[in-house]
């Protein structure tokens, strides 16, 4: 079987004692810093990537994709305790989780969250290992044309699951996609909105967006209402599940597993949308649905499973395609090309070692995260006592620290700290700035690929519409258009929104 | 405000942004070679995508005035002055004075943010992290960043 040698490559890769070594650190800290409220992921990996600057591209992007899932399982760690998640898509774990933790069960609240993610995540490795072969043997066979219309699909996709207004996120979209732009015309040669300062010569990093949005942004809007915190202080006992909650968690978990598989694969999908999704699932067709809210325990181990699923799956697009689906990817994708790798679907046959060693290790990540995690989950709770007024100069440094050495440029940190403004601003005004960065690492790919279609097809927009594969995309983006438009279905996900938040 | 007959305010602002936003990189890119549909030139892409986020922007400007909704609440200029004043004066200090000194000094300025500002911890905060960075990202990671800089005769 192939797919068993592939793996027993990756195994041999993730296994090493320095690969395992950088996996583990990197879910250590991943963790530490996601159990801290008010940093998710995205800024948890932006903050931490120039750490990995020195590692060996391999173990770089293994410790990456470690503070990945670190950060989202502190971010669970949070919700559940002091109902506070740490990102969006532990939003709906708090709350059962809070509810449960409440109710003197927040052990168990937490190993259900454990446990499940650990059954998602190596059920989403194995699918990852299954199908990311042949999809990349799809890929290779894409032309311009199908690459521009996959990258409208998962802009459209984007947006149409996301939440908040419609035509404020395309507006995001827009104007990531325009920012993308700034920098030397690979084509012409032309410098673009450089306003002739040579630092913009190569365009902006995107790790310069995203600390200056997701960092600093959101570090001014938490000083805006400084809340006290309910820190959780009780002892946590009763960590382990008696079997009477194994057998009510385990179609939960299965559900939430499938669901969170296949929506983690979407454009735009990922954690946040699979964690929703299986939680109004879940409420749908369980016997005790009243019970939601109110400390269900299906209500944290369907969501969580399908958070991490997604979370997995979500790497598919990336690892095969070389187009990220949410912001964490097009980090991942900054943190490739940063090693010198170029994503997309060569890096499978041309460096099945630095692709099966990341696949693997996302399971060991896992793995690792279940292991350590629950026995130190008094550190955790500590570490939910270091007061907001404290942590965020210590945030902030960070980011400096961060961006200035990307290039050693101090331009670079004025301007994030300009990003910091403008995202500050832009929250202000209820625009999520997710898509912005979405829009923002695919702006320079669109344009070349729209460039080439067109050049080749001898500038008959209609190359886009004749080729079959690239026509099937451009219309589900399309009709996922129509379809959040329509009136009936724009209240629903309305509905379905205000629920959650 | 609503003597202009803005309803939603968050709305009619952000449009503004995005049309500002528009324009201003239509503007810019009219110097650029626009070329053909076959031949794109460097402004090509960029008209097209400004001209799409300028009617969009007008839309999201038109709804602002017709469709009411909850007022947008205060902006903390503290916060937001303080924290990128911070920023700024971190990357001023970090080559001219070295990571140890940028570090604090953002430190110093951006907690004075918080309501909760106290000076004792502040400054037990400031210099823990100066000699954090210093040790954990220049000493253990190798980062090349100066722990001193030529104001100290490094």
């Amino acid at each position: 079987m192939e797919l068993f040698a592939n793996l027993y490559t990756g195994f041999e890769v993730a296994l090493t004692p320095l690969n395992l070594l950088y996996c583990l650190g990197g879910v250590f800290v991943g963790t530490l810093i996601g159990v801290l409220p008010g940093l998710g992921p995205t800024a948890t990996i932006a903050m931490l990537l120039p750490v990995t600057f020195g590692l060996p591209p391999v173990s770089a992007l293994i410790m990456l994709a470690g503070i990945y899932y670190g950060a989202q399982y502190g971010g669970s760690t949070t919700a559940i305790l002091i109902n506070l998640p740490g990102e969006s898509s532990s939003v709906v774990t708090a709350l059962d989780g809070y509810q449960m933790a409440r109710q003197g069960r927040a052990g168990l609240a937490l190993s259900t969250a454990a446990l499940g993610s650990f059954f998602a995540g190596t059920v989403a490795t194995f699918l990852l290992a299954l199908f990311a072969p042949p999809l990349a043997e799809i890929a290779l066979k894409f032309g311009p044309a199908e690459y521009f219309s996959l990258m409208v699909m998962g802009l459209v996709a984007s947006v149409v699951l996301a939440h908040g207004s419609l035509i404020k996120a395309i507006a995001m979209i827009l104007l990531g996609l325009l920012l993308g732009l700034v920098g030397t015309d690979v084509t012409s040669g032309t410098p673009r909105f450089t306003f002739d300062v040579p630092e913009l010569a190569d365009g902006i990093n995107f790790v310069i967006v995203a600390m200056g949005m997701f960092g600093l942004g959101e570090i001014i809007r938490n000083l805006e209402n400084e809340e006290t915190r309910d820190v959780f202080s009780r002892k946590i006992t009763g960590l382990l599940p008696t079997w009477q909650d194994i057998k009510s968690i385990t179609a939960p978990v299965l559900r939430g597993t499938a669901l969170g598989s296949a929506l983690g694969i979407l454009p735009g999908g990922g954690a946040m949308l699979s964690s929703f999704a299986a939680y109004s699932l879940e409420k749908k067709i369980s016997k005790n649905s009243k019970n939601f809210g109110k400390g269900a325990i299906e209500g944290v181990a369907a969501p969580e499973s399908a958070n991490n699923a997604g979370a997995q799956t979500s790497f598919i697009p990336m690892l095969t395609l070389g187009i990220p689906s949410n912001p964490v990817m097009a980090l991942m994708i900054g943190a490739m090309i940063i090693q010198g790798i170029q994503p997309g679907p060569q890096v499978m046959t041309e460096q099945p070692a630095l692709f099966w060693g990341i696949i693997v290790s996302m399971w060991v990540g896992n793995f690792f995260l279940v292991v350590l995690n629950l026995p130190m989950i008094g550190l955790w709770v500590r570490m939910l006592t270091v007061p907001y007024h404290l942590l965020y100069p210590a945030i902030l440094v960070f980011c400096g620290i961060g961006v200035f050495s990307l290039n050693n440029s101090t331009f670079d940190v004025y301007l994030m700290a300009l990003f910091g403004i403008l995202g500050y601003v832009l929250s202000k005004l209820d625009c999520e700035p997710a898509p912005l960065l979405l829009g923002f690492i695919l702006g320079p790919m669109m344009e070349e690929y729209l460039r080439r279609a067109m050049v080749l097809s001898r500038g008959d927009p209609m190359v886009f519409v004749e080729r079959p594969i690239s026509a099937t995309m451009l219309a589900l983006a399309v009709i996922g258009l129509i379809v959040v438009l329509l009136p009936s279905i724009r209240k629903k996900r309305e509905e379905a929104f205000t629920e959650e938040g | 405000m609503s003597g202009l007959g803005i309803r939603n305010q968050k709305d009619f602002y952000s449009g503004l942004l995005f049309i500002l936003f528009g324009v201003a990189f239509m503007w810019i890119a009219r110097d650029y070679n626009f070329g053909t549909a076959r031949r794109m030139g460097p402004a090509f892409f960029p008209v097209i995508l400004s001209g799409i986020l300028i009617a969009i922007g007008i839309a999201i400007a038109v709804r602002g005035v017709t469709v009411a909704e909850e007022p947008m609440r205060g902006f903390t200029l503290k916060g937001l002055v303080l924290v990128i004043i911070g920023t700024l004066l971190f990357g001023f200090l970090v080559r001219s004075a070295g990571v140890p000194i940028a570090t604090a000094a953002l430190v110093a300025v951006s907690a004075y943010a918080s309501q909760r500002f106290n000076w004792k911890p502040t400054l037990v905060l400031a210099i823990g992290m100066a000699v954090f960075c210093t040790v954990v990202f220049i000493y253990a990671l190798g980062l090349p960043m100066p722990v001193r800089g030529p104001w100290l005769g490094g």
